[in-house]
């Protein structure tokens, strides 16, 4: 068929009704929110409870004083809703904010100040922090700017993975410290792009989703300071403290100074699904960048404090988060703009999934007291976009709100594991009283996720927040010094064990030792049901020297050491192995929890617990050993048995094994106490054991068998 | 500041030459530059960058267009960008589907 299709070349829309300050404008289009691309121009949207006056802002990029200022007439307004579209902005040399009038006679709790310019709240590019650690210049009057940002980036077919959830390997990992080191030998190190080039390694390791620490647009020199005795910069590093919801990191882009970021950022995402990687992001909703009343303005308090922030009577912020203010998120307006954004970044990034951090905050009321049925976690469970995300919840709160199994989960949500963590450190360094709760989490916390499956645990032994794995096994205490604080920041109860010496040793004993204490920690959380996650850098024994508290350092500090993948080659194998073993048996992976009965009608149940003695499992309160036989079928059909036991007793014990069907013989994945190569093997290559009936488990350490047949 | 787009056919051979700053304002005529090529049967387009100083997110997308543009079975090479237009296509990722020379062939 020949022939043109109808295209619509002129809308009667692309031409201006007005003049304003120099600039052909009309009426603009009161949705979306934000700053759209339209025929001829650029439509501007932005909305307010109670604002008398809405001006729009323009500045050439980076220049202290405004290019135009364009009053948006009253007349333009529905509802509380500003809208103008303007014509022959040359789009890509913009930066834009708002100035904002309140009524005379304001609330107490409003903030309207017109001697200020505001930045969007929908803004989906925001500059001012574009090249990472450049000292911004504070005297100038409006730090973030927003930019527009294009829509049209050639996806070339990608969308999100939807791996099934109880497949994933999660590892989470920090964008710019992952590569910054000079050991990353990446091209652009500490960028999206540099992360592009170490795509190859996460491949190699295994792991099917990345966590990315907070990549919304924040600022790094939010209560910058200088260590009083080194004279070190102490940045906000982490990034928890958003200041562009709608805006990628602009300092974690490579080509962010030229304000390309978000391609950058969508070039990351595409790269990473074509390895078979997902992306989930780390997204804080329960505060924002402008903390308390000595905060700055940056958006919301200038457009709507009253909407955004849950308030006291007298007008000032509650602070839930531990930062200084608390994000209303139940208030309808507030629940629209969190949906909204998720659905932006699901649709216009891809990302496969969300992580929030204090999530509980998430369901607070008004009035700062937990709701049974919060609107905001009702739709974003229920959210046709959303519908394939992950959606993991940090399920307490800096105000006490712990709600851990108790999460109002929609049959939706999964939860980072706090008591997982808690429970596997304890057990590892040899505390009584934990075996019968080890078993629990071993099978994916049924006394938490009874009503749920087991990927509603996300198991985790260390993340970001507190010692990292060699960590773990190097320091009692934690060593926070670095961060100017006296060592007072930072968690008091890190259930970590040295070994026997605080910190760095030359003793070989105490080095064995605590690399074994490493191959227990992964062996335990890559062997449980559940969706395990690891923190980037600890299958290679990643140290921060002790310190638990990372958040301000931008340094060698908490930086991956690449070096250590060819020295920690040990570890490494070891993890590598691990996750390709979970890979290759179902039955750990299994969504549902095991129930003790004969499922598979072979004379075993699908779980049974030991001790040294077969079928004998020691509950008693000083038991310091596991044996469990986890029984299901593999991906051809055929019955699996995969038998672990866990030692965390100081000395060694032989355990009997449970006897297996005929024709089918135990054969030996994973002994910690053995040297490589004989710590783990390629999953497959399982050699048979010549005793049949008993194995030695040695002091502190595990075993992991699987029942094959001979023939 | 002015902008230029050349374009010249030699049988199977694009080559359009392009002169100054590729961004939002210069993009459309980049564009209709790329349309004319292709309403000829080419398999080798040649943007000969050695003059471009200046390359935007605007300017990046007209290469995707170039190579949306061009039939199936035909190679685009670029020639002459220095280090930093040439480093940015690629960490955008919009490489794909284009080589990078040293001169036009």
């Amino acid at each position: 068929m020949t022939g043109s299709p109808h295209v619509l070349r002129d809308r009667i829309d692309s031409y201006p009704t007005h003049q304003i300050s120099g600039y052909g404008v009309r009426p603009g289009r009161h949705l979306p929110f934000g700053a759209t691309l339209v025929p001829g121009g650029v439509n501007f949207s932005v909305y307010s409870s109670a604002a008398t006056a809405v001006s729009l802002v323009l500045f050439r990029n980076g220049e202290p004083a405004p290019l135009a200022e364009i009053r948006i007439p009253e007349e333009f307004r529905i509802g509380g809703v500003w809208a103008i579209t303007v014509f022959g902005l040359d789009y890509e040399s913009v930066e834009y904010g708002f100035r904002v009038w309140g009524p005379e006679s304001a609330h107490v709790a409003d903030h309207f100040d017109p001697s200020r310019v505001l930045a969007d709240p929908h803004a989906r590019a925001i500059s001012g922090r574009d090249e990472w650690g450049v000292p911004p210049d504070w005297q100038k009057p409006f730090q973030y700017r927003s930019k527009l940002a294009f829509d049209d980036f050639d996806w070339e077919g990608d969308r999100p993975l939807r791996i099934p959830m109880e497949d994933l390997v999660v590892y989470e990992l920090h964008v710019r410290g992952f590569t910054r080191d000079d050991s990353s030998g990446v091209e652009m190190p500490g960028t999206y792009a540099g992360l592009v080039q170490k795509i190859p390694y996460l491949k190699s390791l295994g792991v099917n989703c990345v966590e990315l620490m907070p990549i919304f647009e924040f600022d790094e020199f939010e209560n910058s300071r200088l260590d009083p005795d080194t004279g070190e910069l102490l940045l906000n590093y982490w990034g928890y403290s958003t200041v562009g919801f709608f805006a990628p990191k602009a300092g974690y882009a490579a080509t962010g100074r030229f304000g390309m970021q978000c391609d950058e950022f969508k070039n990351l995402v595409k790269e990473l699904h074509t390895a078979g990687i997902q992306v989930v992001l780390d997204v804080v909703f329960n505060h924002t960048a402008e903390g308390n009343e000595d905060g700055p303005t940056i958006h919301f308090r200038g457009l709507d404090n009253r909407t955004y922030y849950i308030l006291t009577p007298e007008g000032y912020y509650y602070n839930f988060s531990g930062t200084g203010n608390t994000l209303n998120c139940n208030h309808p307006v507030v629940r629209d703009y969190v949906l909204s954004c998720l659905r932006y970044w699901a649709s216009e990034y891809h990302i496969d999934g969300f992580r929030f951090d204090l999530a509980a905050i998430l369901d607070r009321g008004e009035d700062g007291a937990p709701l049974a049925d919060p609107p905001l976690l009702q739709a974003l469970s229920y959210d046709p976009v959303l519908r394939d995300c992950l959606l993991i919840a940090e399920a307490w709160d800096a105000g006490g709100l712990y709600q851990l199994g108790s999460f109002p989960d929609y049959g939706r949500w999964s939860e980072w594991n706090g008591k997982y963590r808690d429970t596997v450190r304890r057990y590892l360094k040899g505390d009584v009283g934990t075996v019968s709760d080890l078993a629990t989490r071993l099978v994916g916390s049924p006394d938490l996720y009874a009503h749920r499956e087991t990927v509603a645990s996300v198991n985790f032994i260390t993340c970001h927040d507190g010692f990292t794995l060699a960590d773990l096994v190097t320091y009692d205490d934690k060593h926070n010094e670095a961060n100017g604080e006296g060592n007072r920041d930072g968690n008091d109860d890190n259930a970590s064990w040295n070994c026997g010496v605080e910190g760095p040793t030359d003793d070989p004993d105490v080095q064995r030792l605590r690399v074994r204490q490493m191959k227990n920690a992964m062996l335990l959380l890559l062997t449980s049901q559940g969706i395990p996650m690891l923190l980037a850098g600890d299958e290679v024994g990643r140290t921060q020297g002790g310190n638990n508290n990372a958040y301000c350092h931008d340094s060698p500090l908490s930086w991956f050491d690449w070096s250590l993948v060819d020295r920690d080659v040990e570890l490494l194998d070891f993890v590598r192995n691990c996750i390709e073993f979970r890979g290759a048996h179902q039955v750990i992976r299994a969504r549902a929890h095991p129930t003790g009965k004969d499922e598979l009608g072979i004379g075993y149940p699908d779980i049974s617990w030991h001790g040294v003695r077969a079928w004998t499992p020691d509950w008693s309160h000083d038991s310091h050993l596991l044996g469990l036989l986890r029984v299901g079928v593999t991906e051809a059909g055929v019955a699996d048995f995969v038998y672990q036991v866990f030692n965390s007793h100081w000395e060694g014990h032989d355990v009997e094994l449970p006897e297996l069907p005929p024709g089918v013989r135990w054969h030996l994945f994973a002994d910690t106490l053995a040297p490589p190569p004989g710590d783990a093997c390629a999953p497959g290559r399982e050699a048979i054991l010549m005793n049949q009936q008993a194995i030695r488990v040695g002091p502190r350490s595990a075993v992991v068998l699987v029942g094959r047949g001979t023939g | 500041m002015s902008f230029r787009a050349d374009l010249r056919h030699d049988g199977g051979v694009a080559l359009i030459k392009l002169d100054g700053a590729l961004d939002a304002l210069s993009a459309p005529v980049f564009r209709d530059r790329i349309k004319r090529a292709a309403e000829h049967p080419v398999r080798l387009l040649v943007l000969d960058m050695a003059n471009v100083n200046y390359l935007s997110s605007a300017g990046l997308r007209t290469l995707v267009y170039a190579r949306q543009k061009m039939r199936d079975g035909s190679r685009i090479t670029i020639v002459g960008a220095n280090d930093v237009i040439q480093r940015t296509i690629q960490l955008m990722g919009f490489q794909y589907g284009m080589e990078f020379g040293d001169g036009i062939p």
